[in-house]
């Protein structure tokens, strides 16, 4: 049934390393969390110019992972790119967990927390962000019933092992338990409409993060046409980055000439997506630096030589850029797993460097000149790095979500190639 | 002519416009539209508004309705220093409400962008959203937080809005977006906003828009105004003359 023997397997050594950098992380979020109950905003070190900073670019970072993963899955589900079905059900989940981790960040960067349920009973759709909100609620939706009728002959099978896998597995399978042709064949359609009803929809979703910034003329540097466009092409950058590292990580039969191929194919898929998102930067760079308006170049100059510019030199052009496609690209590299796993994790970095250069330089430009010097405040100010409690409950959030894919891995039928036997 | 004294000159203007406040509040509210006149040329950046605006709304550190922003112009010995009070500009095509995804912003009857604390999410959108700086978040600050206890000044109930309010952690109007909104409050009470009343100089003017015998229809009339950023088509209500 599944290639149990065959799987690669994570050392004792490792596995306790994963749980304790995990529990240290949740134990970092627990004290951000702790703060943020209790202070509300008053620890965060955004204010009122840059109003938006560490939550906001995680969130749009994982709701990329999430839109990405998801999108490459859909290749499979929507469109029969089968080469990529081992990773197809890995993708699904990945996309999941992403997506929670992101509207916990978001949802924590809210003024008033407990009113979030407002943008469903009081809409105003003529803002990008009601219609997010909504589109989050599809996606979600059809996500759980898509992975669900993926998983669910699988549940089944497993539903049949003792222990608490067995249990976990009975209990989602929801009292299913017919397998034959006709149920997989019912599964395989039902999976393949929600992948392509997925497809526009994540599209729409964060296409319209993309617009979300895009829309907002007071702020130049997010007001580009490009904008949803390079949204899509970074999501799936990212989101490409990290199922390669994962697949080359987890895959079982990392010896066989399946696994190779698949690294190689994925790995070029993702050095195609790298350099379009690099080729959609530069067109948004140049285009704005050449036209020389002040309001559009300062934000710009800030992201390239501001306090923080190894971010973008370093972060997005060296490791989201420079390394995935030399790794990707060179004959010795791009087929040996190790540096596969290597380009993976760094665009996986790079691109928190890339959401946090989205949202805080186009903000840290006051709309006026001399705004900031108008009135003595802290929260007045150009400047921005994140305060402790920012940071602990980002990690919390990450090591939340390294706790979940865990947790899921071991008991959901998700390993690579599962499913494939399945759905043969 | 006969001479008035420049003293009496701006008892009359305050006089005046609070006659035109009172013309205009026997309209329907819809009927009106308040606006604002700011004689640059006359602001000597005394912060008597920033201040008197905080003594009407009580807001805390970082809250500024208005402010004066202050450049110096050329190089010495040949600088000039201008002055620009900056209070929200009651866009009549207000780019922070159409952003707000629960409605909790919007233009009311007498073209003043409003906010209903109860209903924010305090996602601060708005303020991305807004060209001119307008819109400031309560992060809950206080001034005098760490000190024997807080001082009268910001426990103080405030009747923004027309709703008594005593600030408190975690309620709002903490955690939410806040803005200059005219003082409407104190416009129904025939009251011209705090700004308006405290300017030293005689800077700003206020009153109704539809009125051509308001002051502020007469001054843009008679003299040249133009206001911030009109290219982005907001709109704004708050002229500038220079």
């Amino acid at each position: 049934m599944t290639n149990e023997k065959n799987e690669y397997r994570v050392s004792p050594l490792g596995k306790t390393a994963y749980w304790v950098v995990v529990v240290i992380m949740l134990a970092i979020g627990a004290v951000g969390l702790y703060w943020r109950l209790t202070q509300g905003h008053k620890l965060a070190n955004y204010g009122q110019l840059i109003v938006w900073g560490l939550w906001v670019a995680m969130y749009i970072y994982f709701i990329g992972l999430s839109a990405g993963a998801f999108l490459i899955s859909a290749l499979v589900y929507a469109f029969g790119v089968e080469r990529f079905r081992p990773i197809a059900r890995l993708a699904l989940f990945t996309a999941l967990i992403s997506l929670l981790m992101a509207l916990l960040n978001i949802w924590f960067d809210l003024g008033h927390m407990a009113r979030f349920y407002e943008v469903y009973t009081r809409p105003n759709f003529q803002s990008m962000m009601a219609w997010m909100v909504w589109l989050y609620t599809a996606y979600f939706i059809l996500l759980l019933v898509e992975f669900w009728f993926e998983m669910r002959e699988d549940l089944v099978h497993r539903g049949q092992e003792p222990g608490v896998v067995g249990l976990v597995c009975r209990i989602l399978a929801l009292g299913s338990k017919a397998v034959d042709a006709e149920t997989r064949r019912r599964d395989q359609r039902v999976v393949r409409v929600l992948g392509a009803i997925g497809v526009p929809l994540a599209i729409m979703f964060h296409g319209g993060v993309g617009a979300l910034f895009g829309v907002v003329s007071a702020r130049p540097a997010w007001h580009s046409g490009l904008f949803p466009l390079l949204f899509l092409v970074s999501a799936l950058v990212s989101g490409g980055g990290l199922l390669l590292a994962l697949y080359a990580m987890l895959a079982p039969n990392r010896k066989s000439e399946e696994y190779k191929t698949l690294i190689f194919d994925l790995g070029r898929l993702v050095l195609f997506l790298v350099l379009l998102d690099g080729l959609f930067t530069f067109a948004e760079y140049s285009i704005a630096l050449y036209g020389a308006i002040p309001s559009d170049v300062a934000p710009l100059l800030k992201t390239m030589t501001g306090p923080f510019w190894y971010v973008f030199w370093i972060g997005q052009v060296g490791l989201g850029l420079v390394i995935p496609t030399v790794l990707l690209a060179w004959k010795r590299t791009r087929t040996n797993p190790f540096w596969v796993t290597v380009a993976g994790f760094s665009i996986v970095l790079a691109f928190v460097g890339v959401r946090l250069n989205i949202v805080i330089p186009p903000l840290s430009v006051p709309e006026i000149q001399g705004l900031v010097e108008a009135v003595p405040s802290a929260r007045m100010t150009t400047q921005y790095a994140p305060s402790s409690m920012e940071w602990f409950l980002a990690i919390g959030i990450i090591g939340l979500g390294l706790a979940m894919f865990a947790i899921g891995y071991y008991l959901l039928p998700v390993k690579p190639h599962q499913g494939k036997e399945a759905t043969l | 002519m006969e001479y008035t004294p420049v003293v009496a000159q701006m008892k009359n203007q305050i006089v005046r416009m609070m006659e035109d406040l009172e013309r205009a509040l026997q309209k329907p509210p819809s009927e009106r539209r308040w606006g604002m006149v700011i004689d640059l040329s006359k602001c000597v950046a005394c912060d008597a508004c920033t201040v008197s605006c905080k003594a009407e709304n009580k807001t805390p550190p970082g809250v500024n309705y208005t402010l004066v922003i202050k450049e110096e112009v050329g190089t010495y010995p040949n600088v000039r220093e201008v002055f620009l009070p900056r209070p929200c500009m009651q866009c009549e095509n207000p780019p922070c409400v159409d952003v707000c995804p629960v409605s909790a912003t919007w233009k009311n009857e007498e073209g003043v962008v409003v906010i209903d604390y109860d209903v924010c999410i305090g996602c601060r959108y708005c303020i991305t959203a807004c060209p001119y700086g307008a819109r400031t978040f309560d992060f809950g600050d206080w001034y005098t937080k760490n000190t024997p206890m807080l001082a009268p000044y910001e426990t103080a109930p405030t009747f923004e809005y027309g709703e008594e309010r005593v600030r408190q952690d975690d309620v709002s109007p903490i955690g939410n977006v806040r803005k200059c909104n005219f003082c409407i409050q104190r416009l129904h009470e025939g009251l011209l906003p705090a700004c308006i009343n405290d300017c030293i100089g005689r800077a700003r003017y206020f009153g109704d828009l539809n009125d051509p015998d308001s002051l502020v229809s007469e001054l843009l009339r008679e003299r040249y105004s133009f206001r911030l950023k009109d290219e982005l088509g907001t709109s704004p209500k708050v002229f500038y003359l220079s």
